[in-house]
């Protein structure tokens, strides 16, 4: 029935994706935590990318990402609904994007950087998702950044606080009203 | 001798207690119509479900969380695909309904050609699942085979089927809108449901460019308004997981129900019909053999009717499985017509747009039904095309969702996200395919399925017309969104496989010639008089309107002619 829900949207909106996906295997300094080693995801993995999902979706005056548990979310996802290649690429991921934390932020990984300068490096990595999805083919792999975006977008707004507090959410709504009067500002509907 | 009359005794015990006067094959969509009539007049009815049984609501876990409390908020996994690589693209198979969809693992089938075959194995079938739109046919319809010569002249008329149709209607609640239109018959509707603002204008505007053609909104079997203890519709749009407010029309909420008050109803799941035991003297069908899915016996079951309703490649596989010194080829396969014609409807193609517009405008709830805009090509002299024959309808709905982009990262996205992007609209189409003898199912004894049982091979395709008729389609779409005043119009073409519209039908068709057709106008096998088809394999030509309510019609109005037979003492 062509019905979008919440989730197709986020889907269409990021289901696209990027070119040139070598992967680079950056050399990290051995003194490093490594992240993303294996599907086991350590708790300092989830740490990282409840950081990654909150510069994404920060807390305003309603929740963010790190209350909805996004970095346990994205975890559950990549183990049970990412297929081999995708999971590897989103555990290089990982590091990849704590490499260019140091490489920009004089050797400091992302954990440790400011919350001002995590938006500015995500902003980067965003632009450079987006630039690769332009020119990809469809074989191409799909950009690490674009699939912590995805996942955060989609685990936040389907999330308790992400769907009944940044949201709307009516679990059984009883009645359909065709045409109800919105003005601007009034929160879009989760599903 | 003493043993003798002992083993006579026994014999017959066992016969006696597996015989009644009527079994149905199958609980899905048509089955429990099956049921509830069969039983209704007073037999006796032995209904044989190859799966598990499903109670209604108790066994619907899983619809009453909200999707934070599923472990992947609705969605497929990995191991999903791998259990059911076919099932899981189906649009209703998520977390919570993947449950009544098959391990394609365990069933297997061979797709001569791409076909994908999707299935629900389990009491309701797959009116748990269906995508409950409701549609009449109309003469146009049953006079199209006769008419432009693809496939055998239909034995019925919509004069014949109209009271079966408001019989059905009644029961199962069905909403619309009464529209007067040749092509699609009004029903007896519950209360329509309601166009939103968008689809509101693009129907007015629809209405001034066009002299041929209408928007109207869906037709679905949703309980607008209460339907005996069932409903009304509580507006989540979870329907296929199964309702739990009894909200939308299933056997397992209607029929079957219906059919146990009755006391005239047992119901046996995990049998796994093997084939229909005939007696060549009689001319009859006596019964039918099952295997039992979890004790792994085969049993036989006796009755003076049988229905089959095992749906369209099921029923086609237990009368070919059925062969005997009198039908070497399958049950009532004189014409060698079994297996053959099958059909599905060609969609996943149509246009989607945006409407600048309406900012001031929202919704309350979530409607589980879209609009229509009915058949509107080759249905008079005046909308004949010379391209292709036949036609096609449009499904689909307008929208306010979230915006077009996600861009940037932080508050700005996260404010971006939180409201409501501009409204939009996609429509789609649903396409006659012809009847055609190449498209086929035919027996595979060397491929096992789990059980042990032969497998199909399905060799099905849309030839020319549907491919022409396509281009249409498409062109149609987008033409009527862009005088509708949307923008940003984009065109799509799935390019789906015959069976991902989940309407197949016609390996059994009905005919007035018993050469060239396996069933006359009663659904009845012309071969086999007490063994009646009356789900999508009965089906001679395949229309554009989604088919479930025309096998509801044609299953009560084909009981009503058995028990009246029977009464007789003619079958």
């Amino acid at each position: 029935m062509n019905r979008r829900d919440a989730l197709s949207r986020v889907a269409l909106l990021l289901g696209g994706t990027v070119i040139g996906g070598e992967v680079f295997l950056s050399g990290c300094t051995s003194a490093d935590k490594k992240l993303g080693q294996s599907l086991d995801f350590t708790p300092d993995d989830i740490a990282f990318l409840d950081e990654v999902a909150e510069t994404i979706i920060p807390r305003t005056d309603t929740p963010g990402a790190k209350d909805a548990k996004v970095g346990q979310f994205m975890t559950v996802m990549v183990k049970d609904c990412y297929d081999e290649k995708n999971q590897k690429i989103f555990l290089d991921g990982m590091t990849k994007l704590n490499d260019a934390s140091k490489k920009k932020f004089n050797g400091n990984g992302f954990m440790k950087i400011t919350p001002e300068q995590r938006k500015q490096l995500l902003t980067e990595l965003d632009k450079e998702q987006k630039d690769y999805a332009k020119n990809k083919k469809k074989e191409d792999d799909t950009h690490y950044f674009s699939q912590m975006k995805q996942l955060t977008l989609l685990g936040f707004f389907t999330s308790e606080p992400g769907a009944t507090k940044a949201l709307r959410y009516v679990a059984v709504p009883g009645r359909f009203d065709a045409c109800v009067p919105y003005k601007k500002g009034d929160k879009a509907w989760a599903l | 001798m003493p043993g003798d009359s002992l083993n006579v005794n026994v014999n017959n015990k066992a016969t006696v207690q597996n015989t009644y006067d009527a079994i149905v094959v199958g609980s899905g969509i048509s089955g429990g119509w099956a049921a509830k009539e069969l039983c209704e007049k007073g037999l006796k009815t032995l209904v044989l479900e190859r799966g598990r049984n499903v109670e209604h609501i108790k066994d619907y876990s899983g619809t009453e969380k909200n999707m934070w409390e599923l472990a992947h908020h609705m969605k497929v996994t990995e191991e999903d695909k791998k259990n059911s690589p076919i099932q899981s693209k189906c649009y209703a198979f998520n977390e919570v309904s993947k449950k009544f969809f098959v391990n394609d693992i365990d069933n297997p089938y061979t797709q001569v050609k791409r076909f994908d075959w999707i299935r629900g194995y389990h009491v309701g079938g797959r009116s748990l699942m269906w995508g409950r739109q409701s549609y009449r046919w109309s003469d146009i319809d049953f006079e199209a085979n006769a008419k432009d010569g693809y496939g055998v002249d239909w034995p019925v008329r919509y004069k014949d089927l109209a009271p079966w149709y408001s019989y059905v209607e009644k029961f199962a609640g069905i909403n619309g809108s009464k529209e007067g239109l040749p092509q699609l018959p009004d029903g007896e509707f519950l209360p329509a449901m309601e166009m939103n603002c968008l689809e509101k204008h693009v129907a007015a505007r629809i209405k001034e460019s066009y002299n041929d053609r209408v928007m109207i909104i869906g037709r679905s079997a949703n309980h607008t308004r209460q339907v005996g203890d069932r409903g009304p519709c509580q507006y989540r749009n979870r329907c296929h997981e199964g309702c739990p407010f009894g909200g939308y029309f299933s056997s397992n909420s209607a029929t079957l129900p219906a059919a146990t008050k009755t006391g005239n109803l047992t119901l046996r799941p995990y049998s796994i019909v093997l084939d229909v035991i005939y007696d060549k003297d009689k001319k009859k069908a006596t019964g039918v053999r099952i295997l039992d899915s979890e004790t792994m016996k085969t049993e036989e079951y006796y009755a003076k009717v049988v229905f089959l309703n095992a749906s369209t490649l099921g029923t086609a596989q237990i009368l070919l499985q059925s062969v005997s010194d009198a039908f070497p080829n399958g049950l009532g396969n004189t014409s060698g017509q079994v297996g053959h014609n099958l059909m599905d409807h060609h969609y996943g193609v149509g246009a989607h747009g945006e409407f600048d517009g309406f900012a001031d405008q929202y919704f309350y709830g979530r409607r589980p039904n879209g609009i229509y805009i009915p058949r509107f090509r080759n249905i008079s002299e005046k909308t004949k095309r010379t391209d292709y024959v036949r036609g096609f309808g449009y499904q689909g709905g307008a929208n306010r969702g979230k915006p077009n982009t996600a861009d940037g990262i932080g508050v700005e996205l996260k404010e971006q996200m939180t409201e409501p992007g501009p409204w939009n609209m996609g429509i789609a189409a649903w396409g006659e395919h012809l009847p055609d003898y190449r498209n086929k199912a035919t027996l595979n004894k060397d491929k096992k399925d789990k059980w042990g049982l032969p497998t199909l091979d399905i060799d099905c395709e849309y030839r020319e017309n549907e491919k022409a008729m396509r281009k249409d389609m498409i062109a149609s779409a987008a033409e009527m969104l862009e005088k509708a005043g949307l923008k940003n119009i984009s065109t799509f073409d799935s390019d789906p496989a015959p069976g991902f519209c989940i309407h197949e039908m016609g390996t059994a068709r009905m005919g007035k010639d018993p050469k060239t057709s396996v069933l006359n106008g009663f659904n009845q096998m012309h071969e086999v008089k007490n063994v009646f088809i009356t789900d999508g394999a009965c089906m001679a030509s395949s229309a554009c309107q989604n088919p479930s309510l025309t096998y509801m019609a044609l299953t009560a109005r084909a009981v009503d002619h058995a028990v009246t037979e029977l009464k007789k003492g003619n079958i």
